[in-house]
């Protein structure tokens, strides 16, 4: 970049063409006041405090719009420049709500710092000071309070919701002395299209935007948000022995700073009184208070009763690496089962089976902060701005760089604003729609020739497989018009890095691997693979889904996805874990539940899993988990499914421990204890090694979990250059190579990680869902999340907050379905389907379609799964959640 | 007048959207055209402006809101228009539109709950020698004090009552 000299009050300073003269300024230490600037926002010149003088310029500039260029001499204060800015900041003050040392604000207050530098005459304020008329608070919403009265008008907030979030909720209203921060129509925060991230209230420079309720800290502890797999940078604010504030991380790559309600807000879980304090055990029926010795006595006295085939652990995708590294290994070498598994299975093991077959690894190809510069990007069956809040900041982004975006989704979901295309296809239709594109694509000579050639095999084959695809066929069975699909494919071959973004609504069907590898046969097709700012890019759920699948918590791999069936691995292993590895791979987590039901497995160890909402056809999984002979469950609350089990054993949270998660992308981040284990609960890692010791193994001595990480790298390949030093301050993307590697924030830049090192396509015939609506239940339900809530809700639900922004589920149903049923809005209804019956509260929207119903499965007093069917995907056993047949009626 | 349903406000609308291209440089044009079709801009009217526009809803609103000539409730029968300019201000012309907000238990910009009334504060009308002065529909009446005005509306409202009864 071009670099110029410039004066700044007489003194030579240099810099670069693209800046501002406050930018400048402020970089050679020279402070020039301001209240409406702020470096995240592009600049508005609103407060005209910022004015500065420049040689040869009759008037005033406002600094912080006016580029640099070569020669120019800025003068920083004269009598006239400080005139001008008193005037205003005294305007300013007479409309100001003078209550300094009663506000929160208070010392770190962006008016009283400029005061301090410009100086006010307090008479003057006094003469203009006027009895306007009282707006009130709007104290509506759960997490923060905006005050007109402390409003300076900088506009900060508005910018924020528009440039950061882009939601809009937020824009001035009125005019002249009326003027003000409105919602549409003027109403409650709360009721309008404001998402509750609180990125305003970060950013606003006095006391107008102040939390609720938020004590100062006394110490800042820097860990990963344990929410969503996006994996945000955060500090924790404790005071005493409290959470009191979660603050986002701006030295983060993955969020820089950005947060979501439940990352910013959706805390006080952590030191909620219902946290289970004690092991419990169950004695004449019901579950009593114990001592740690005498659990841990019981559990493994019990567990060596059972031989292998016998035993089972669900293990989660909430707890560290570092757990679940220890969790599989008591599994498979202390018990002797492979059964083993977690809720990936319930989300993502159709992108860990397909894409391992098609790329040789299921996972994120490219990094998250490579979105905002994609030339195009295409959502496939993700509600990101729900799902992953934080991954949609940067699709928006995109957009605004100028991004082609596609949304393809059933619903019309909030990021259907932002898109240039939306796809309504029916659910299920998926493979229908991308075979299609791909024939557009291949008949309209789009494809990437070379990087097939050179980096593919079986094109030929895939290419006869198209010939079903036409676009009429397409259009009938998707139910998307054929211009659409024609467009869509142009839009995302148009040459540029095109990123894909897939979630459950790709994964979770019964042919959910065949969807999964129409993605990939589409970005290989256009040679977006191992490319920046394209890929392929699965959504992963939970905070460390992708690191309790690289840990080996799945049925059939070990670390590192090392397959069991290979003798070779078996050998490392049973040499490092001095046992004998079973060659068979176990059962999966929906099969396991069946084996259970057949009294074939009769213990199961359960980690922080809530499989009686979480399953498909839970009134099944019920009576399964009643069956068991010895149920261990270890969880932070009292959970639906742990309320089952024989021992419960209490886990701390992942602010009261050490360990790793790795996001979505990849990133070895580290997680950080900041406050001491509620009552007398232990971190997962020690529990499960205090069992392994109560059993007389050994293999389980760790003094903590970096000396577990050290097994970890040890053992797995991806992980082995990853050590907590190196990853101190920021994570690294595995794989990690050795100790000197720095990671790969793209994956198959060079080749792929097949044995071959080779792509695969996969040629592909469409498969309607399982259950398809009938006369009987003549509604097509697809389930979905809410941004307010987490999973099965044992967390956000007892965030009050978030309960007072979404208390109960709401099925969405047309209004049209809903007047031809003789329903309306707010209907207590009944949903049937052929497993059962749940009653929940209707809301009529057309964000869904004509015959689709949606539910979310975050309330335990509406669950939706007992409703949703367990037919699985032959390949990854993925149960079809998003697709079955309903009926409705008024309750 | 009564509010128009939200179904019928959808119908209405598809007719002004017609005529426009559905750019966002059309805002003014198209709020001024749902005015003309329903006497006011009603909040459903301005999220289908927003979704035809591909604009945000609060940006909708900004621009309606700082516009004197949109209103966010129907009008009433008749329009009280309190000159606010310099010879009626020096006249007390402030004296007089609290009286009516009083009188009509409405605020200055809103509609009495009989829907008869509409209260608005103007500048200039242009008839300072008659200040203050208020406008009421098209009519001037002029060297008012706030009861003489208040009799005004009163007249007005009673002349309503009997034609009901009739």
């Amino acid at each position: 970049m071009a670099r110029v000299k410039i004066k700044i009050d007489g003194a030579e300073v240099k810099a670069d063409t693209s800046m501002t003269i406050m930018d400048a300024a402020r970089e050679n230490g020279i402070y020039i006041p301001g209240l409406c600037h702020h470096p995240d926002l592009v600049p508005s010149g609103l407060c005209r405090i910022c004015i500065v003088g420049v040689k040869g310029r009759e008037k005033p500039v406002v600094s912080c719009k006016t580029t640099v260029e070569n020669g120019m001499e800025v003068f920083t204060d004269n009598p006239l420049i400080d005139a001008d800015r008193r005037m205003l900041l005294e305007l300013i003050h007479a409309n100001h709500k003078q209550d300094c040392t009663n506000c929160l604000k208070n010392n770190n207050c962006q008016l009283q710092e400029v005061t301090a530098f410009v100086e006010v005459n307090e008479e003057r304020i006094k003469r203009m000071r006027k009895e306007k008329p009282l707006v009130p608070d709007d104290d509506s919403n759960p997490f923060f309070t905006l005050s007109h009265e402390k409003c300076i008008l900088c506009g900060i907030c508005i910018r924020t919701c528009n440039e950061i979030q882009g939601v809009d909720a937020l824009q001035f209203a009125n005019r002249g002395t009326e003027t003000l921060v409105s919602t549409f129509l003027d109403g409650n925060i709360k009721d309008s299209v404001c998402e509750s991230c609180g990125e305003c209230v970060v950013r606003c420079p006095v006391g107008a935007l102040l939390p609720k309720g938020r004590q100062q800290p006394a110490r800042k502890v820097k860990t990963i948000c344990h929410y969503c797999g996006v994996g945000c940078g955060i500090y924790l604010g404790i005071r005493g022995s409290r959470v009191v504030g979660v603050e986002g991380d701006r030295s983060n790559p993955v969020n820089e700073g950005r947060l979501c309600v439940k990352g910013r807000f959706g805390y006080h879980w952590i030191n909620h009184p219902d946290r289970l304090k004690t092991p419990l055990v169950r004695k004449e029926g019901r579950l009593v208070e114990t001592g740690w010795d005498e659990a841990l006595e019981l559990v493994a006295r019990k567990f060596s009763g059972f031989s292998g085939d016998e035993f089972a652990t669900f293990s989660s995708a909430k707890c560290t690496n570092e757990e679940n590294y220890l969790i599989q290994k008591f599994t498979r070498a202390v018990m002797g089962s492979n059964h083993i598994d977690h809720c990936a299975r319930l989300c993502h093991a159709p992108s860990v089976a397909g894409l391992a077959s098609s790329l040789g690894s299921g996972a994120m190809t490219n990094p998250i902060e490579q979105i905002s510069d994609a030339s195009c990007i295409m959502a496939v069956g993700t509600n990101t701005t729900e799902s992953h809040p934080v991954i949609a900041l940067r699709i928006k982004e995109a957009r605004r760089k100028g991004a082609s975006v596609i949304v393809v989704n059933p619903r019309r979901i909030d990021l259907c604003k932002h898109a240039d295309l939306w796809l309504q296809h029916k659910p299920g239709s998926d493979v229908a729609l991308i075979m299609a594109m791909c024939r557009i694509i291949l008949e309209n000579d789009l494809y990437d020739k070379s990087f097939i050639k050179e980096r593919c095999i079986d094109f030929d084959i895939f290419r006869r497989s198209l010939e079903a695809f036409s676009l009429d066929v397409a259009e009938r069975i998707t139910g998307v018009p054929a211009g659409q699909i024609w467009e869509a494919a142009h839009r995302y071959a148009a040459g540029g890095p095109a990123s894909i973004l897939y979630a459950m609504g790709i994964t979770q069907h019964s042919h959910g691997t065949d969807n999964v590898l129409a993605i990939s046969n589409l970005a290989l097709l256009t040679g977006n693979a191992g490319r920046d700012h394209a890929g392929i890019n699965p959504l992963r759920g939970q905070n460390n889904v992708q690191g309790a699948c690289d840990m080996g918590a799945l049925p059939d791999t070990l670390p590192g996805y090392q397959k069991l069936s290979d003798p070779d691995v078996r050998m490392k292993f049973d040499k490092a874990w001095n046992c004998r590895l079973k060659e068979e791979p176990g059962l999966t987590l929906t099969e396991i539940i069946g084996a259970i039901a057949h009294k074939k497995i009769r213990a199961l160890y359960l980690v922080g899993e809530n499989s009686l909402l979480s399953e498909p056809d839970a009134n099944h999984v019920r009576s399964a988990l009643e069956k068991l002979d010895f149920f261990v469950a270890q969880d932070v609350f009292l959970s639906e499914t742990a309320a089952l089990a024989d021992v419960v054993l209490p886990a701390a949270s992942f602010a009261e421990k050490d360990g790793t998660f790795t996001n979505t992308e990849r990133r070895v981040q580290r997680v950080r204890k900041a406050i001491q284990p509620a009552g007398n609960s232990r971190p997962d890692w020690w529990i499960t090694s205090q069992i392994a010791v109560n059993m007389g193994q050994s293999g389980f001595q760790h003094r903590g979990p970096e000396q577990i990480m050290e097994e970890i790298a040890m053992l797995t390949p991806q992980y082995r250059g990853i050590t907590y030093k190196r990853i101190e301050d920021s994570g690294l993307q595995w794989p990690v190579l050795d100790k000197k590697h720095k990671g790969t924030p793209v994956l198959h830049t060079e080749n792929f990680a097949t044995p071959d090192g080779k792509a695969r396509f996969f040629p592909l015939t469409y498969i309607p869902p399982f259950e398809l609506p009938d006369k009987e239940y003549p509604l097509m339900l697809t389930t979905g999340r809410s941004l307010y809530h987490y999973h099965t809700g044992t967390l956000t639900r007892r965030v009050d907050g978030l309960n007072s922004l979404n208390g109960r589920e709401m099925v969405e149903m047309h209004p049209e379905d809903a007047k031809a049923a003789g329903l309306t809005d707010g209907d207590r209804i009944i949903i049937r389907s052929r497993r059962g019956l749940v009653k929940a509260a209707l809301k009529t929207s057309d964000r869904c379609p004509k015959g689709v119903v949606s539910m979310s499965f975050h309330f335990a007093e509406s669950p939706t799964n007992v409703l949703t069917s367990p037919v699985l995907d032959p390949v990854a056993k993925i149960p079809e959640l998003k697709v079955c047949a309903v009926s409705i009626v008024k309750h | 007048m009564s509010m128009p349903v939200n179904s019928e406000i959808k119908e209405r609308l598809n007719g002004i959207f017609n005529a426009f291209a559905g750019k966002g440089n059309e805002l003014i044009p198209v709020l001024q055209s749902i005015q003309e079709e329903f006497g006011y801009l009603p909040g459903e009217a301005m999220k289908h402006a927003a979704r035809f526009l591909k604009i945000p809803e609060s940006t909708v609103f900004g621009v309606a809101s700082f516009y004197s000539q949109f209103r966010f409730s129907p009008a009433g029968k008749h329009i009280i228009k309190v000159c606010h300019g310099t010879a009626c201000h020096v006249a007390n012309a402030g004296e007089i539109t609290e009286k009516l907000e009083t009188r009509l238990k409405i605020k200055d910009g809103e509609t009495s709950d009989d829907g008869l009334f509409t209260l608005e504060s103007v500048a200039c009308v242009g008839c300072c020698s008659l200040a203050p002065l208020i406008m009421v529909d098209d009519e001037v009446y002029g060297k008012l004090d706030p009861v003489k005005a208040a009799r005004i509306v009163s007249r007005l409202s009673r002349t309503h009552g009997e034609k009901q009864e009739q």
